[in-house]
């Protein structure tokens, strides 16, 4: 097998390990795969922090989804989380904690 | 003229080309596993938009070309940079390395470009050879406007009278000034008139530099000439830090538009005063990157876009991202934003070129966090969606909004966000 196709054979076996909401996998999930890059200016890409700031990869979803309600509701206090929450529609927060569950902790 | 299915090879990282069969057209091919480079794309700056392009274009789709042109040696950050003014960061601090983009496949070409050939669509450079593309990014930032400001309109004016609004050597020499400033000096900051790189960056800059004279240079003042009605960003914010903190150091003027400036007495000139200082700052009003000139159609400045794609609205193909840009409503030009900008972009530049639709609905997002002191913070937020009546990114009612007071956790994060997006655009 050439190089490029073996590499390209690798990349593909390890999208297919990913969880199902994976949006390797599905490319009509590309939509919420470039709304959760905005996250990553302060979370990381893909979620992965950098010290100071929390990880969002691979926590599990409802967790993540109860907390960005919490936040969007002003039930849980915040810097600025409950002033992003409030941008997102309860199902796009959804689809962005489906999302970073999905993404492989480091 | 070059297209996409006559070329038969990627090269990859290292420059090694692999044959894969030519004839391969883009969307011609089931799988997405196997095919030829679905195109070649060069991006233009590696700033914190392009930079942040080109590694999200490999990320995405490890398939295409992706050749990064940037004339520095270094990323040198903007955010974080006026506590080098401040004496609480060093440059290091500051400066990165561009080595990280290799891991994805990104070729980086240390050069500058000097034209855009949109019919042969090709870019050139000042020392390589010419770069084709299938598809272009261009983020060069910012250019200043030193024709409106005549006395600094020459190279050995614009070395005395610095601006440090692009960071790197103006940084470090401004910081050497205002140490040289005697206890007693007074620094001017000369504002333009919006739109602007970084809003509230000026007011940040005179925040923390009147938080350095209280410590080192108690006589010292900080006089803002501000070419607005009023401050631009985070007013009341600024304004009651300012209170509390240096009262008496910093003086705030608006309506003060720089028309000239008398280099050898430093003075600044405006319609109805003159000022003298012993150290002006003057950030000087600004456009697009020079390079961005065939698409800069919004007032002969900056850079139209499709806000779905952030492709120009003056030429196919080309795609504008960062403080280049005619902003959206309510839209800042900030590093987090260009960063935003990138990845909607990229995602549209893969789309067009493996032949799947554009994201219909983009949705991105800002935090600017300013120091008012060594640690103390405060924080602008917005969200922005795409709008389909209006056609353009539109902020979300009710979402965003502001710090209440500053304090020093949004210090901490403020400092944690620098390494992230830092982290996010180059490694
Ligand atoms: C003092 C200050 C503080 C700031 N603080 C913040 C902050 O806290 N948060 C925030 O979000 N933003 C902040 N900003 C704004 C932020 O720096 C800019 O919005 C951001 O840099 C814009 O990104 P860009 O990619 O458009 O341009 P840049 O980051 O300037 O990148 C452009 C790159 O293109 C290169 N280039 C240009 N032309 C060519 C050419 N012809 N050939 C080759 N290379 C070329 C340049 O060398 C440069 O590296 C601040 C700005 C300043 C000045």
């Amino acid at each position: 097998m050439p190089i490029a196709t073996r590499a390209l054979a690798a990349l593909a076996a390890a999208a297919a390990l990913a969880l199902p909401f994976s949006v390797q996998a599905a490319p009509d999930d590309r939509p919420v795969r470039v709304w959760a890059a905005a996250c990553a200016a302060c979370h990381g890409t893909d979620g992965h922090a950098q010290a100071g700031m929390t990880s969002l990869a691979g926590r599990n979803a409802d967790e993540l989804y109860t907390l960005l309600i919490e936040f969007k509701r002003d039930v849980r206090p915040a810097t600025v989380m409950h002033q992003h929450a409030k941008g997102y529609t309860d199902e796009e927060l959804q689809r962005l904690a489906q999302w970073f569950a999905a993404q492989a902790k480091r | 003229m070059s297209t996409i299915d006559r070329r038969g090879f990627i090269r990859s990282a290292g420059g090694l080309a692999l044959a894969l069969g030519a004839g391969v057209g883009v969307g011609a091919c089931a799988t997405p596993v196997g095919r030829a480079a679905p195109g070649r794309v060069v991006v233009i700056g590696g700033g914190f938009g392009g930079a942040t392009a080109a590694k999200y274009l490999k990320k995405w789709e490890p398939r295409l070309e992706v050749t990064l042109v940037e004339r520095n040696q270094n990323f040198v950050s903007c955010p974080i940079s006026n506590l080098v003014l401040a004496g609480v960061k060093r440059i290091e601090d500051i400066t990165l390395a561009y080595d990280g983009l290799a891991r994805y496949g990104v070729r980086l070409v240390r050069d500058e470009a000097v034209a855009i050939d949109v019919d042969k669509r090709e870019v050139r450079l000042a020392k390589g050879d010419p770069l084709p593309w299938d598809r272009l990014v261009v983020a060069p930032g910012i250019d200043f406007l030193y024709e409106q400001i005549p006395g600094l309109n020459n190279a050995d004016a614009r070395q005395q009278v610095l601006h440090a609004w692009k960071a790197g050597a103006q940084t470090v020499a401004l910081r050497k000034r205002l140490e040289e400033l005697p206890d007693g000096g007074v620094f001017a900051i000369s504002i333009p008139k919006a739109p602007y790189r970084c809003p509230p960056g000026p007011y940040e800059r005179a925040s923390v530099v009147a938080h350095y004279f209280k410590q080192h240079k108690p006589r010292s003042k900080v006089l803002i000439l501000d070419g607005n009605p009023e401050i631009t960003s985070k007013k009341a914010l600024f304004l009651q830090a300012w209170e509390e903190r240096y009262k008496g150091i910093i003086e705030y003027r608006p309506d003060s538009v720089l028309q000239d400036f008398d280099v050898r007495a430093n003075v600044g000139k405006f319609e109805f005063e003159s000022v003298r200082a012993e150290l002006f700052n003057v950030i000087p009003p600004q456009r697009s990157g020079l390079i961005a000139s065939p698409f800069a159609n919004v007032g002969g400045r900056w850079a139209g876009v499709d806000f779905r794609s952030f492709e120009s609205t003056a030429v196919p193909g080309v795609h504008l991202i960062g403080d280049a840009i005619a902003t959206a409503p309510g839209m800042p030009k900030s590093g987090f934003m260009a960063n935003n900008h990138a990845k909607v972009a990229a995602d549209a530049v893969i789309a067009s070129l493996t032949g799947l639709e554009p994201n219909p609905t983009p949705i991105i997002a800002n935090t600017c966090y300013s120091f008012v002191s060594d640690r103390d913070v405060v924080h602008v937020a917005s969200i922005h969606k795409f709008d389909t009546q209006e056609n353009t990114l539109l902020p979300v009612k009710g979402a965003g909004g502001l710090s209440a007071v500053a304090n020093d956790l949004e210090g901490k994060y403020a400092l944690a966000w620098a390494r992230n997006i830092w982290a996010d655009a180059l490694t």
